[in-house]
């Protein structure tokens, strides 16, 4: 292999933002990158973290890769991987895994593994039903929490139920049970997603095997469920939309007015108004807790709270009904669909040994999935859309006792100094005095807005550190479908510098050697056996050579050319189409031909 | 009727013998009843007439079947003065007249159309070796003279350097080498392409791969272009890939003085896509027929008429198995286990 120069940054590399240079004030000192994290490889975790990361919300990492970390080292032992540790830099979280790599550890662990994740799966449904009874328990518990008001004298109850303390005390018990709440929640977030992604993997990984070129959608498409809970939103909206034409209410349910507008004058229309509103509200709870985003941003709002995105996309659906669509999910067809879909490929297989495994893999899929589609509806946007409202209402309470301007503005603290500023409220309450410092709370406020703002705008790079060998740890594999090629994209990437010719993938394998570069056809004598023929076209007349030589690369054609049939059936790597190999190799060039991917690269 | 010509509607898959690979496949998919431009053979039988007047001792193909494929010019100088007996020598009267006839009559009363003539070996197209491209195919044959020219130059191409050091190599005897020749209506192409029944990159069974250029589809099969290309799903019909090239140059009708011309395609088509979404649903209709028939996945060459005189203007000029894929045997991908999850927890324990 040749030298490669380091294509990420080491995390001591990377400097403060320009104008963000506090940013560390806004996470735990823990999630703070250490030297010898240099010697880690880390990922930017884009798919949970697309933006910089408030104050508050960085709670969020915490509690998640607490839980994950938990569930696969500690609870159900997973053979190859312990769990991941996050560090936060100029406001991105970055990830590393800690895979297991002694296979006599492997095995250890393995021996627990499947006897633990075994009972899970061999009792799926009846956990899986417990589960949603355990979830809407902590939600129905979320929702029951009342910020405290904190008047002017107590109840009288507090007197004469002898409670014996004071409605201060319970600003911060609330707020703490608010927050265990989250942690418990994240705990179940991940108590079925590993082992059911493990499942869907598992099937995914075989029917790619069998059929390289299909496409992600379709292996979902075939496990898939019809009737699950995510599509439920959008059906109500439906719901409500033909019952807005069928009541005559649909004139007003315009896109572009104003949620507040719209609710008032349905309501100003009489009966039919009223009944309109009550469905409304009927599917609103539990169905419009969606999100607008993926739950881990306090910004992200849901339907209910935010009625703007439902509104919008019922006047779309007003329109459709009027025009005579049926708009309900034909389920029927759907399911009919996916067993043919499911039931053709099966039959493409090549042998019922095949088949048999195929069976089994589908069938634990169609059990596990629900799982993956459910939860989210569950955590990230019930759970979660409360939990960030229920943090708002602290939120409001601090700004009666002046502490913050905006509610909102207690997302720019960390959980900590939330509750901090909460005992700071409580002292007041008690004193009588005003709460001290908050010039200073809102100063800070306004700092870490302001940083927000410039890390947006910084490129966070797509990793860290140095490249590993291989990376395999199946924890990354299943909930970021990060893979040692997903790391060799990005280092190509990154390392655009390193000259390479893409073409297209004529003929599998992958070999170096040395270019020989011919122009025609009548140089073919000056090929030496070993070498890689690197030509504008290569036609068929260049066939007896093909028995000599290692790789071809040529400027144009395709798949079915002579030239690249001929190639796979000497089993020998060849790219083509690349549009411009001759020009850019220079015969005596060492080259790597990758058969497998359609690329050369030119390594000295 | 000698069978020294014969037509193509008469004869099927179990004819390699008389009419070689291509002219069997072709009158197989006539009796399917798919669209194939009409045309005839000039059989094995006249072929090996003719060879055995040329070379009635034997001595030529004695010599051939000693010699070293490593040594490209020991093979030229084995071959060249064959080649120059075959092309030079004139047809046999019988031959002659037959193909003349068939020539005439295959336009009705109208002057012959320009014709394609395709060499048709016995070995061609096994299910084992592909012979791609190894011997001659000349298009826009547009009279008498010429015909009979190409007849003889793709017989002569039996003996070109290549296919005998690919028999050569691959230990296929000289005595079983015959040429049958397809003379077939030439397709005036707007577009034309090559489709395999499986990738041809990754194998996979559960898709059409279809390539398709300008033109006529010398300037695919000759890598001259880099064509368009769509990866289709036989299960849903989806095309799940599509890569439109940049096609720079196309073969066309020499309509001065017969054969093909390559230029360059004119700027304003290059990008466009070579071939309509209906086309791509049609040609995977034709491979699901085809591999469904054949039994094995086929290497299918196409071609769209520029002006189609009726129908959608599809016609299929060839299917052949294909070979590179078929040699690799299946090892079973994945068994049954005795619990379903037990594929999860094998998974996971691998390091």
């Amino acid at each position: 292999m040749s030298e490669h120069r380091a294509p990420f940054p080491l995390p001591s590399e990377i400097a403060d933002a320009p104008g963000a240079e506090q940013w560390a004030s806004m996470y735990a000192p823990f999630s703070r990158f250490q030297p010898e994290d240099d010697a880690k490889f880390w990922f930017y975790n884009a798919t949970h973290y697309p933006e910089p990361v408030p104050a508050f919300d960085g709670l969020s990492a915490e509690v998640a890769y607490s839980a994950i970390g938990a569930n696969t080292a500690r609870i159900f032992v997973f053979p190859a991987t312990l769990g991941i540790e996050y560090r936060i830099v100029n406001g991105r979280v970055y990830l590393a895994a800690n895979p297991v790599t002694d296979p006599a550890e492997i095995g250890r662990r393995l021996e627990i593994f499947q006897r633990r994740a075994g009972y899970y799966y061999e009792h799926w449904d009846r956990l899986y039903a417990e589960w949603k009874q355990r979830m809407q328990a902590v939600i129905d518990e979320l929702e029951a929490i009342e910020v405290p008001e904190l008047g002017e004298f107590d109840e009288e109850e507090v007197v004469t139920s002898g409670r014996g303390f004071a409605t201060n005390h319970l600003v911060r018990e609330r707020y703490h049970r608010v927050i265990d709440l989250y942690s418990i929640v994240w705990n179940h977030h991940i108590e079925f997603v590993m082992l059911a992604f493990g499942a869907y993997v598992v099937f995914s990984e075989f029917v790619t095997a069998a059929f390289p070129e299909i496409p992600e959608q379709t292996v979902a498409r075939m496990v898939a469920g019809i009737d699950v809970i995510m599509y439920r939103p959008d059906e109500e909206l439906k719901r409500l939309a033909r019952l807005a034409v069928e009541l005559g209410v649909d004139d007003l349910l315009t896109d572009d007015s104003e949620p507040t507008t719209v609710f008032a004058q349905v309501a100003e229309r009489g009966d039919a108004g009223t009944a309109w509103l009550a469905e409304w509200e009927k599917s609103s709870i539990p169905w419009f807790h969606v999100s607008t985003g993926d739950g881990m941003y306090h910004h992200h709002r849901s339907w209910r709270d935010d009625p703007r995105v439902p509104l919008a996309g019922l006047s779309r659906y007003v329109e459709r009904v009027r025009a005579g669509e049926d708009l309900r999910r034909p389920t029927e067809r759907l399911k009919e669909e996916r067993e043919e879909v499911a039931n053709r490929y099966r039959a493409l297989l090549s042998s019922d040994q095949e088949r048999a495994a195929f069976d089994q893999m589908l069938g634990l899929c169609r059990t596990t999935f629900p799982y993956i589609e459910e939860h989210k509806f569950f955590c990230e946007h019930w759970f979660v859309t409360q939990f960030f409202a229920k943090i708002r209402e602290f939120g409001k309470l601090l700004v009666r006792f002046g502490v913050l301007e905006d509610a909102e503005d207690v997302f720019q603290l960390q959980h900590h100094e939330v509750e901090q500023q909460l005992a700071n409220v409580m002292l007041a309450w008690a004193a009588g005095s005003a709460p001290v410092g908050t010039d200073a709370v809102k100063a800070l406020v306004a700092e870490r807005k302001a940083m927000l703002e410039v890390l947006a705008t910084w490129p966070a790079p797509p990793a860290l550190g140095p490249v590993p060998e291989a990376l395999n740890d199946p924890a990354v594999k299943l909930l970021w479908g990060i893979t040692s090629d997903t790391i060799r994209t990005w280092v190509e990437a990154a390392d655009s510098s390193s000259a390479q010719v893409q073409g297209l993938a004529a003929s599998p394998g992958v070999v170096e050697g040395v270019a020989r570069v011919l122009m025609s056809v009548n140089e073919i004598d000056q090929i030496e056996g070993g070498e890689i023929l690197v030509c504008p076209v290569t036609s068929p007349s260049w066939g007896p050579v093909f028995g000599k030589i290692k790789a071809a690369v040529s400027d144009s054609g395709g798949m079915m050319s002579h030239a690249a049939i001929v190639a796979r059936e000497y089993g020998m790597p060849a790219v083509v189409g690349t549009g411009s190999a001759t020009r850019r190799i220079k015969t005596g060039d060492r080259l790597r031909v990758d058969g497998d991917r359609g690329l050369v690269v030119i390594l000295s | 009727m000698s069978d020294l010509v014969i037509s193509l509607d008469t004869v099927g898959r179990d004819d390699v013998a008389l009419v070689g690979g291509k002219g069997a496949s072709l009158g197989e998919m006539v009796r399917l009843g798919l669209p194939v431009p009409p045309g005839y053979v000039v059989t094995t039988t006249a072929f090996r007439e003719v060879l055995a007047e040329i070379d009635a001792e034997r001595r030529f193909t004695a010599t051939i079947a000693g010699v070293d494929p490593q040594d490209h010019r020991g093979v030229e100088m084995a071959t060249a003065p064959l080649r120059e007996a075959i092309t030079t020598r004139p047809l046999p009267p019988a031959i002659e007249a037959g193909l003349l006839e068939h020539y005439r009559r295959l336009d009705g009363d109208h002057t012959p159309r320009p014709v394609a003539v395709r060499s048709s070996a016995t070995g061609e197209d096994a299910a084992d070796a592909s012979f791609a491209g190894l011997q001659d195919t000349h298009l826009w044959v547009r009279d008498e003279t010429s015909l009979v020219d190409c007849l003889r130059a793709c017989w002569a191409s039996l003996f070109s350097v290549e296919a005998v050091c690919y028999r050569l190599q691959r230990h296929i005897a000289e005595e079983d080498a015959a040429m049958a020749v397809v003379v077939q209506q030439m397709v005036e192409a707007r577009s034309s392409g090559v489709m395999f029944t499986r990738s041809p990159s990754t194998g996979d069974r559960s898709v059409v791969a279809i390539e398709s250029a300008w033109g006529l589809g010398s300037a695919i099969v000759g890598g001259e272009v880099t064509p368009d290309s769509f990866t289709l799903s036989k299960v849903t019909g989806e095309v799940v890939r599509r890569r439109i090239s940049d096609k720079l140059r196309r073969h066309v009708p020499d309509r001065v003085g017969g054969g093909v011309l390559d230029e360059e395609v004119p700027p304003d088509l290059r990008a466009v896509p070579s071939v309509s979404d209906e086309e791509l649903a049609r040609l995977l209709s034709l491979a699901r027929t085809l591999e469904a028939h054949y039994g094995r996945a086929q290497d299918v060459e196409w071609a769209v008429a520029a002006d189609p005189a009726s129908g959608d203007g599809l016609y299929l000029l060839q299917s052949r198995p294909e070979t590179a894929w078929a040699k690799q045997s299946a090892e079973p991908i994945a068994a049954p286990k005795a619990r379903a999850f037990d594929h999860v927890i094998e998974a996971m324990g691998r390091a």
